[in-house]
């Protein structure tokens, strides 16, 4: 197969302005954007929280998230295909095959990430800071604004790396979101479309211009990096 | 000191980041659809299958059934098996498959119905222009599956309990072979779709069957070619039920009815028998075939 | 919030029978003292004393095991206000801006946002750092930093202010520009509680020494007393630099 078709295939798409790949792009960003923010504001506080408390079986808690950092796309969106069908148990909000069951199942596999990175980067902080913000009256959970906005370009990585984790995944959206073209057909499930329809070229270009998304988020991951780097001296 | 500025850029460009994938989302929520009078856009949910989906025929009808109706079909492409556990799970309001006998057994159990015929397309047997089983130009399925099975060539099988795999097992049962007992290595079952079945087969140069519709379309051919067709026993036919609103009071009844309605209707199957791939038509509408 | 001329004052502080417990030791034991308004009141003593565990007690970062931590106003906060500070040995810098820095510590008193960057910038002026504002406070020297986290208390108005080896680790030169900074702030009225192992720093700034020694309190008198005729052997030791630990 020629490698000059898919990458004339992906030139064609990019400038093309084709409506049908347009929305296949904007659909990607706009679900992964969401679970990403979705999970940042709920991961954020969690992970924190769990940096600053101390109760029995905490550590088990943390080997459970960490491990989940690893739960494979497919399983995530299996169960909530389970959860969302309309013989499941939240089966009347009629979510199942809509870009929000996409969302959850994204956010599901994004939370843990951030959880767990928030985690290890508030507790290191919080080392480091304890009596300093102690001795201004910043003590237990009230020291949490302070640590999440000091460890913000660390904290922007985790949640880049979260992006780079939902952007790349086909396995959860393809089954709660059932690939329909239109409305929740994204990059990858297209790409898993017409490799199955034996069009090669365009499921590479497809990839081709999904590499470039996520090459254009590694350069910002590395930037902030080297920003904060500079920061924390 | 140009270090600030460029942190203020940096959470400028995250924090828009963020935004645009919210503006993103609301925008999608809306398709681009002209406004409709009635609150959001009408829809039904349809769970059909692959070669339906992979072979285009849905892009080619489906726009025409909304013009006409405002209605937009949301097509979910599975397997046979897949499809009708959708409709019996609630979660489509209209099932459109091809495999008869089951497609009566889910009338039967209550999951929908009544079933009718829609169209009917056929199957060929796809081989490498090699051919080292010798069946090429045969119009007798069952010999040439005796022929495969005695020589261990490799054949894939979709597997996955689809329309075209119950046929697939209905024809090795025709050739009076007990696939339990002589199944080898040369027999691949890939449990996913036809294109994933095509792909496999174009891969490994073996032999496998597949629904004409789907095999004109596939652009992956490799060294693959129609070595058998034409047996009556090839004949694939397709059903549409609507799922039962008794069993699911939020399927969409009128709608769903609407459709089914229409793709029977001279109209519908107009539209079905003008799809053509290269001049060559894919599928041929037998609604008025009873018996069908 | 304008600053009101307070008419209470959280001085004088009284320790009594003040003892801490980790590991099953005590690290300190039976130490009592007063603290009254004004003076600069030097910890003295070899390492492992208990000098850093007492000011820590008495600013509250731990609790005692036993005894009384007694201050004028209920635990040295009046209306809201936190009335004592501390400096550490290795400064805390935030990841922020040097002028961000003081400005966290004063929201974090309370203060609302035009009025911390006015405190702010007033407290970096007052100690020359106003053309470090906004370096980031972590790439600035030890002894810049040093001189920020005493800025950054002076900001907070302490009626006293606990310093823990301030200058343990600078140069000869940025310890004389801390010790300019200390006397500034005690000739503007700030009770000053300093523990130091420095023999010539002790000398330079004392009104009066604790001198302690194993996690007790030894010796307690006047700077001019205990350097020029100490009453315990320990002490005599310790300033002929006998006394290690």
């Amino acid at each position: 197969m020629d490698i000059a078709q898919s990458f004339s295939a992906a030139l064609v798409l990019i400038w093309g302005g084709d409506p049908a790949f347009v929305a296949i792009v904007r659909l990607s960003l706009a679900v992964t954007l969401t679970a990403v923010a979705v999970a940042a504001l709920i991961g954020l506080p969690v992970g924190a929280l769990l940096a600053l408390s101390r109760f029995s079986g905490r550590g088990l808690v943390i080997v459970l998230i960490n491990a989940l950092m690893g739960l494979p796309p497919v399983v995530a969106g299996l169960l909530v295909f389970l959860l969302l069908s309309r013989s499941g148990p939240l089966g009347p909000l009629g979510l199942l095959f809509t870009p929000t069951a996409m969302v959850v199942a994204q956010a599901i596999l994004v939370l843990p990430i951030v959880i767990a990175i928030t985690r290890q980067l508030v507790e290191d902080l919080h080392g480091e800071y304890r009596e300093h913000l102690a001795s201004l009256g910043l003590t237990g959970l009230r020291a949490i604004p302070t640590l999440l906005w000091d460890g913000r370009f660390a904290l922007a990585t985790a949640i880049l790396a979260g992006f780079g984790r939902a952007s790349a995944e086909v396995g959860a959206v393809l089954i709660v979101g059932g690939n329909i073209a239109g409305y929740t057909r994204t990059m990858t499930t297209a790409i898993a479309l017409e490799t199955s329809k034996g069009d090669l070229p365009l499921a590479l270009g497809l990839g081709i211009v999904l590499i470039l998304l996520t090459l254009g988020i590694n350069a910002v991951t590395y930037a902030a990096s080297r920003v904060g780097a500079r920061f924390a001296g | 000191m140009t270090t600030l500025p460029t942190q203020r850029h940096l959470i400028a460009a995250t924090a828009s980041l963020l935004a645009l994938g919210g503006a993103a989302l609301a925008q999608d929520a809306r398709p681009a659809a002209p406004a409709t009078a009635a609150a959001g856009t009408r829809f039904i949910t349809v769970a059909s299958t692959t070669s339906t989906v992979d072979s285009g025929l849905f892009n080619h009808i489906l726009p025409l059934f909304k013009a006409k109706t405002g209605i937009e079909v949301r097509v979910i492409s599975q397997g046979t098996g897949q499809a009708l556990d959708t409709g019996r799970r609630g979660d489509a309001d209209v099932v459109f498959v091809h495999a008869r006998a089951a497609e009566e057994r889910f009338v039967a159990e209550g999951h929908g119905g009544p079933r009718r015929p829609v169209m009917y397309n056929d199957f060929v047997l796809i081989g490498p222009k090699a051919d080292p089983a010798g069946i090429k130009g045969s119009r007798d399925i069952a010999a040439a599956l005796r022929a495969i099975q005695t020589r261990a060539t490799p054949f894939v099988s979709r597997g996955d309990r689809s329309g075209t795999h119950q046929a697939e097992l209905a024809l090795w049962t025709a050739a009076g072979i007990d696939l339990a007992a002589t199944r080898g290595s040369w027999y691949r079952e890939i449990g996913q779709g036809m294109g994933a079945a095509l792909n496999t087969a174009s891969a490994m140069n073996g032999y496998v069957l597949s629904d004409r519709a789907t095999w004109l379309s596939f652009r992956n051919r490799g060294d693959l070619d129609i070595l058998v067709e034409g047996d009556r026993r090839l004949f694939n036919q397709y059903g549409i039920m609507l799922v039962n609103p008794e069993r699911h009071p939020h399927v969409k009844k009128a709608d769903g009815q609407a459709f089914i309605d229409w793709i029977v209707s001279p109209e519908g199957q107009k539209a079905i028998a003008d799809y053509k791939i290269n001049g060559q038509q894919l599928f041929f509408a037998n609604a008025s075939d009873t018996g069908a | 919030m304008t600053v009101m001329r307070e008419t209470t004052s959280v001085l004088p502080l009284a320790v009594t029978g003040l003892a801490f417990e980790a590991g099953g030791k005590r690290l300190v034991d039976a130490i009592g003292f007063t603290i009254p308004r004004g003076g600069l009141t030097v910890l003295i003593g070899p390492n492992g004393s208990g000098k850093s565990l007492t000011l820590r007690l008495c600013h509250g970062l731990l609790t005692p095991s036993a005894g009384r931590i007694a201050w004028a106003a209920d635990h040295g906060v009046i209306a809201g206000h936190k009335r004592h500070a501390m400096v550490f040995q290795k400064p805390v810098m935030l990841r922020r801006s040097a002028l961000a820095n003081v400005e966290h510590a004063l929201a974090a008193a309370g203060a609302g946002w035009s009025e911390r960057r006015t405190r702010a910038r007033e407290a970096l002026d007052r100690f020359g750092l106003t053309d470090k504002a906004d370096r980031p406070a972590r790439l600035m020297s030890g002894g810049e930093q040093q001189r920020l986290a005493i800025a950054r208390a002076w900001a907070l108005r302490p009626e006293i202010l606990f310093l823990d080896e301030p200058t343990s680790q600078l140069d000869p030169g940025a310890t004389r520009q801390i010790e300019q900074m200390i006397l500034a702030l005690k000739a503007e009225g700030v009770t000053l509680v300093m523990a130091t192992h420095d023999m010539g720093q002790a000398r330079r700034l004392a009104d009066r020494v604790l001198f302690l020694h194993r996690g007790r309190l030894v010796e307690d008198a006047a700077a001019e007393t205990f350097f020029s005729g100490p009453a315990s052997a320990e002490a005599r030791a310790f300033i002929a630099g006998d006394l290690v630990w």
